[in-house]
């Protein structure tokens, strides 16, 4: 029995050589100490059953307490060896990952969803209209005069009879309030069409994003706070606005809102043309006529209307020189505004 | 429209600063497009005196000439100058310019040698100074200034062109009276009309008198021997006519010519110039015409009779309808009325007596006149806008004083005035309440007075509120609130405060298309696609594609039917460039003709073709390209979520999605395209957007018994579907069944010839107890004898 703990004793010591074995040491080492067959606390433990009961018990414990030690001991040794050797074995964490396809969306798709994001949370719902519209909701139902050269900004495309493509998405303020009684908040974003050659800074075809607020008691104030208020959103707190006079015939008074140019902060660049300025959005106070046109009470109810271009926003933004870009849909372009972005590692 | 600084600071009496001047026009009146600096190049040039002219000792066309420049280029005295002009004088005054002067165009002069003497600086011509095309000598000057002037200061050369973004509504903008108005109640001061160089003197010499009677007369009457009828008063409200006689028609003095030149018009003759004039100041078109040219002599207005011809200034033959106005002599069409004139009644360097019209012709005629003739001129332009009609007699006169000034003549006969029906300025009520109403801040009485006044209204309380008469040159204004949009410019519109008040929430619902737009995008762009955005213009893509009537080009000329032939010319383009991995999609609107109208409606295509992932180096350089396999999933996700109620069925060359009742509303399969050798194959879908209320999804209890596995391999006849197995599987199984996946397909050897191997891997499970091996057993070899009873497939052996 002396000899029993002796043995454990000596063994023990052994526990020393664990942390100094290498990959080659460690495997000979564990058999020595732990091997089912000739193992040398192996062997203690299976001489365990013949000692009488107290020694057994007290060789016992201390027999199964070094077990573990050198268990835990193998181990961390173990864990040890294998990060060294994944280190020594040269993978390049540097390659690149595994990549899955990602898509993206259209950049104007994006800036239509941020403004009216924007215009939401100021209350604002979505609606829209049809493409094809008629003269009377184009034009006519907006106070557009018969044969006015208000209406040669409005080159339009026909389809026949009185049949048009719409050239702004005014119409739909038309047929909201035809619709729907005030009080009316509403964004409509969506396509229009002009008679315009594709070039560098037009298209026949672009995007609009129309506004249109009517209830009892809103007045040019609150026309200009929420119009400031979404261009401080859309391009920062600090962004100075102004509005100057415009013309359009479903408002008056009729203004232009510009923000402060976001290259030049105001000061001067080819950008803004050295005003300093950007033009964002036309806009007015609804035209009595319009509400008329629609049947509601004009002395009872006044609002506030504007309309903009994401496309020029976006370009202005994103420093793109060339509408037709957008609408050449190579993937390069798609990928370059896709979101997201980053990642690689160095 | 283009005004002059200059021309502005005579009407006002007041120098204007050019950057405050288009800064106050911005924010009050109407957009400045530009600020064009004119003649900023002469800085260097000075004004010279030659004391002396002598020969070139070396050249018979050159001459030396002694110059007093006044110090001028650093010399201390009088310099040498070799000169080439032949009309250089001893003791004139020339344009100079002193060595390292830079010149008009960037050049800078240098000291140099001609013929052997040395030449310091250059006296100049116009050409050279760019101040016109002539160079046939230098330009003589007739100033008081000193020698060592600077040219700009001296002569009135320097001035700056303001562009302004006149918008459709403000006619009265269209001149410098107008403009200079605006600029007066913004800026303060006065406008006034300067007198006209000469023109004191033309009034005594011409036959005038300070107001001439021209008396409101009905259709007819006779001026000087002229008969004029007035037969269209419908077209010309109002047609004034003077005659002039013995005017010597030439070049017009310099201070004409220049300020025409200044707004970028070409000065063409004294009296062309002067109705030119008039035009630009004034805002009155004017037509001189040639009195010995008229038959009768008559000036007759009338519609234009069918087929009418007139050849008109530019040299074009233009057929006229009765829906246009002409001016005519006894005979026949002489000017397109507010339009342009003939080349033949035109004023030339013989004409010595003429007729000069002052008129107003409707707007609606003018325009459509214009648009029809596909012909527009300075007049058009404004006569379709609506002019001063109250104004014109003030003009007439003006133009009058100012031709006998600048070509002589006189007036022997007072102008008439065909006016059958006179009208006057319009009056409109203005309620103070409803100023503060619509602006949101309250307005002094006194100061919406002094506002409206300010621009020309004429305002006087009645009753609590403000009549306001309207002048003639602001058409624009017909009801209360355009006077309100008058108040709320001439503050500024920034004068207003921004601050956000409580709004009350509106009635309309968010639109459930723009919803479904999104999910749609949503999924597509997780799966992978990019999104395109194309033009809906092209060529017809089937019969039943909605025309243009009015295309821009034969290839734009109709409207899509569906999106994949666009999303497929953009997979080409990029082809072109390179890219051979292309995802794209589109949501948008297609169009088709009915029996009634046509019809729109949204639609949601893909196209795909390149690389089923992104290649990795640890899988090689060759990725699987992707096939109808990798289209039939983005087809069931795009139809999933755009027409969640259709399923998705096997069609000629691809798959259909089917709604409930049979419609196929959506197709997908293989495309054909201009394809280089090295892209991979092209797949497209399309499917109709049909907007439904998104299905909320409901909790099903996580299973939690243990599933039992089978694989098996069957062998399926030619003409048998997996879909047909599946479903007897499903159904023979029952619902013990919960799962049952397709995980191979095998052809060749060991599978008998005209059949095929498909592997399933079956997952049963209850989820109320645990299976037992054998009862799941029994269940599958009950669905495998009815497999083999109903399709006569068999299970594959070994």
């Amino acid at each position: 029995m002396r000899d029993l703990l002796a043995a454990l004793t000596e063994l023990r010591e052994r526990l020393q050589e664990i942390p100094q074995a290498d990959e080659r040491r460690l495997p000979d080492l564990k058999t020595e100490i732990l091997g089912r067959k000739a193992g040398a606390l192996t062997k203690i433990l299976a001489a365990l059953p013949r000692l009488e009961p107290a020694a057994k018990k007290r060789i016992g414990a201390a027999a199964n307490a070094l077990k573990h030690d050198f268990e835990a001991a193998f181990a961390t040794r173990e864990r040890e060896l294998k990060r060294a050797a994944a280190a020594a074995a040269d993978v390049d964490l540097t390659m690149p990952g595994r990549a899955r396809w990602s898509g993206g969306l259209h950049l104007v798709t994006q800036v239509v969803d941020e403004i009216c994001e924007i215009f939401h949370e100021l209350g604002f719902t979505r609606a829209v209209g049809p493409l094809i519209e008629t003269e009377r909701y184009n034009f006519y139902a907006l106070n557009f005069p018969k044969d006015h050269p208000a209406l040669d900004a409005q080159d339009s495309f026909y389809l026949g009879g009185d049949l048009l493509l719409r050239t702004h998405t005014s119409p739909v303020q038309i047929r909201t309030l035809e619709r729907y009684p005030p009080p009316i908040r509403v964004v409509i974003p969506g396509q229009v069409y002009r008679r315009d050659p594709f070039d560098a800074s037009h298209s026949p075809v672009f995007e609009q994003i129309e506004g249109l607020a009517v209830d009892a008691g809103i007045s040019f104030i609150d026309f200009k706070a929420t119009l400031a208020a979404f261009a401080r959103k859309f391009f920062s707190a600090d962004t100075r606005v102004r509005f100057r006079p415009s013309f359009f015939p479903f408002t008056e008074p009729s203004a232009e809102m510009d923000a402060q140019c976001q290259i030049c902060k105001g000061a001067g660049c080819p950008t803004c043309k050295q005003t300093g300025w950007m033009e964002i959005l036309g806009s007015g106070m609804v035209h009595p006529a319009v509400l008329e046109n629609c049947g509601v009470d004009s002395e009872r109810y006044t609002g506030f209307a504007w309309g903009m271009g994401p496309e020029r926003i976006a370009m202005t933004r994103h420093g793109i020189p060339d509408i037709r870009l957008l609408f050449e849909s190579d993937v390069r372009f798609l990928e370059q505004f896709a979101g997201g972005g980053g990642g690689a590692t160095r | 429209v283009i005004v002059s600084r200059r021309w502005l600071e005579a009407l006002l009496g007041r120098t204007l600063d050019p950057r405050e001047t288009a800064e106050q026009l911005t924010m009050h009146v109407a957009a400045v497009d530009a600020v064009v600096p004119l003649h900023q190049d002469l800085g260097d040039i000075v004004i010279a005196r030659v004391l002396e002219v002598k020969r070139h000792p070396n050249a018979d066309r050159l001459t030396l000439c002694l110059v007093d420049a006044g110090g001028a280029g650093g010399a201390a005295g009088p310099v040498e100058v070799v000169c080439g002009a032949p009309n250089v004088q001893a003791g004139k005054l020339y344009p100079y310019a002193p060595v390292g002067a830079l010149l008009p165009g960037g050049m800078r002069l240098e000291r140099k040698q001609i013929r052997g003497v040395v030449s310091n600086g250059m006296l100049c011509s116009a050409k050279e100074l760019g101040l016109g095309a002539d160079h046939s000598g230098i330009l003589e000057l007739d100033t008081a200034a000193a020698p060592g002037t600077r040219f700009v200061d001296a002569v009135p050369v320097a001035d700056h062109q303001i562009v302004i973004d006149v918008p459709a509504s403000r006619p009265d903008l269209l001149c410098h009276k107008g403009v200079a108005r605006e600029l007066a109640a913004v800026l303060g001061g006065v406008v006034k009309l300067p007198e006209t160089p000469g023109g004191q003197a033309a009034r005594r010499s011409g036959g005038l008198i300070d107001r001439p009677p021209v008396r409101p007369t009905a259709g007819e009457g006779t001026v000087d021997g002229v008969q004029v009828r007035l037969e269209d008063p419908e077209g010309c409200p109002r047609y004034m006519a003077a005659v002039i006689r013995g005017v010597r028609v030439g070049p017009s003095p310099a201070w004409l010519a220049d300020r025409l030149s200044a707004i970028g018009q070409r000065p063409i003759n004294n009296v062309v110039d002067a109705t030119n004039y008039i035009l630009f100041e004034l805002n009155q078109p004017l037509h001189a015409f040639d009195l010995a040219q008229l038959r009768g002599p008559a000036v007759v207005i009338r519609r234009a009779q069918p087929q009418e011809k007139i050849v008109t200034l530019d040299g074009v033959e233009r057929t006229l309808t009765p829906d246009m106005t002409a001016i005519c002599d006894a005979a026949r069409p002489t000017i397109i009325a507010g339009v342009m004139g003939s080349a033949q009644s035109e004023v030339t360097a013989s004409t010595t007596d003429l007729v000069l019209e002052c008129a107003y012709f409707q707007p609606t005629r003018i325009r459509r006149t214009r648009r029809a003739l596909e012909l527009s001129s300075e007049s058009s332009y404004r006569f379709e806008r609506g002019l001063d009609l109250l104004g014109m007699p003030d003009a007439l006169r003006r133009a009058i004083e100012l031709i006998v000034a600048v070509a002589g003549g006189e007036l022997r006969a007072p102008p008439l005035d065909l006016w059958p029906q006179p009208v006057q300025e319009k009056t409109i009520f203005l309620r103070p309440e409803r100023v503060s109403h619509l602006l949101g801040v309250a307005t002094e009485r006194a100061e919406l007075e002094r506002l409206l006044t300010s621009v020309g209204f004429f305002v006087a309380p009645k009753d609590g509120r403000l009549a306001v008469q309207v002048p003639g040159w602001r058409p624009d204004v017909t009801r209360e609130v355009d006077l309100i949009e008058e108040i709320a410019r001439l503050k500024g519109y920034d004068a207003f405060p921004d601050e956000l008040r409580p709004y009350r929430p509106g009635t309309v619902p968010d639109a459930p298309v723009e919803q479904a737009k999104a999910r749609v995008r949503q999924q597509l762009v997780r799966a992978g696609l990019y999104e395109a955005r194309t033009i809906p213009l092209g060529p017809p893509d089937g019969p039943d594609a909605v025309a243009i009537r009015n295309p821009m080009s034969a290839e734009e000329a109709h409207l899509r039917r569906r999106l994949i032939p666009g999303l497929v010319r953009r997979v080409e383009h990029n082809w072109a460039n390179r890219n051979r991995d292309i995802r794209l999609f589109e949501v948008g609107t297609v169009f088709r003709t009915t029996q009634q109208a046509p019809e729109e409606w949204d639609s949601v295509a893909g196209v795909l073709t390149g690389a089923r992932h992104p290649p990795h180096w640890s899988g090689g350089a060759k990725v699987p390209d992707m096939d109808i396999w990798d289209l039939k999933h983005h087809f069931e996700l795009a139809v999933r979520v755009a027409a969640p109620s259709c399923t998705v069925q096997p069609a000629t060359g691809g798959w259909e999605a089917v709604q409930p009742g049979g419609a196929v509303v959506g197709w997908s399969g293989p495309l054909e395209a201009d394809a280089p050798v090295w892209a991979a194959p092209l797949f497209g879908f399309e499917v109709r957007l049909l907007v439904a209320a998104p299905e909320v999804a409901r909790y099903r209890p996580l299973p939690t018994q243990p599933p039992l596995e089978r694989d098996v391999a069957l062998l399926l006849p030619a003409g048998v579907s997996a879909a047909a197995v599946s479903a007897l599987l499903a159904r023979t199984a029952g619902p013990l069944l919960a799962r049952l996946d397709v995980f191979d397909e095998y052809r060749g050897s060991g599978v008998p010839v005209g059949h095929r191997s498909v592997a399933w891997h079956c997952t049963f499970r209850d989820p109320s107890r645990t299976l037992r091996e054998r009862e799941v057993d029994e269940l599958l070899a009950r669905a495998l004898q009815a497999l083999e009873d109903e399709l006569g497939v068999r299970r594959r052996e070994g």
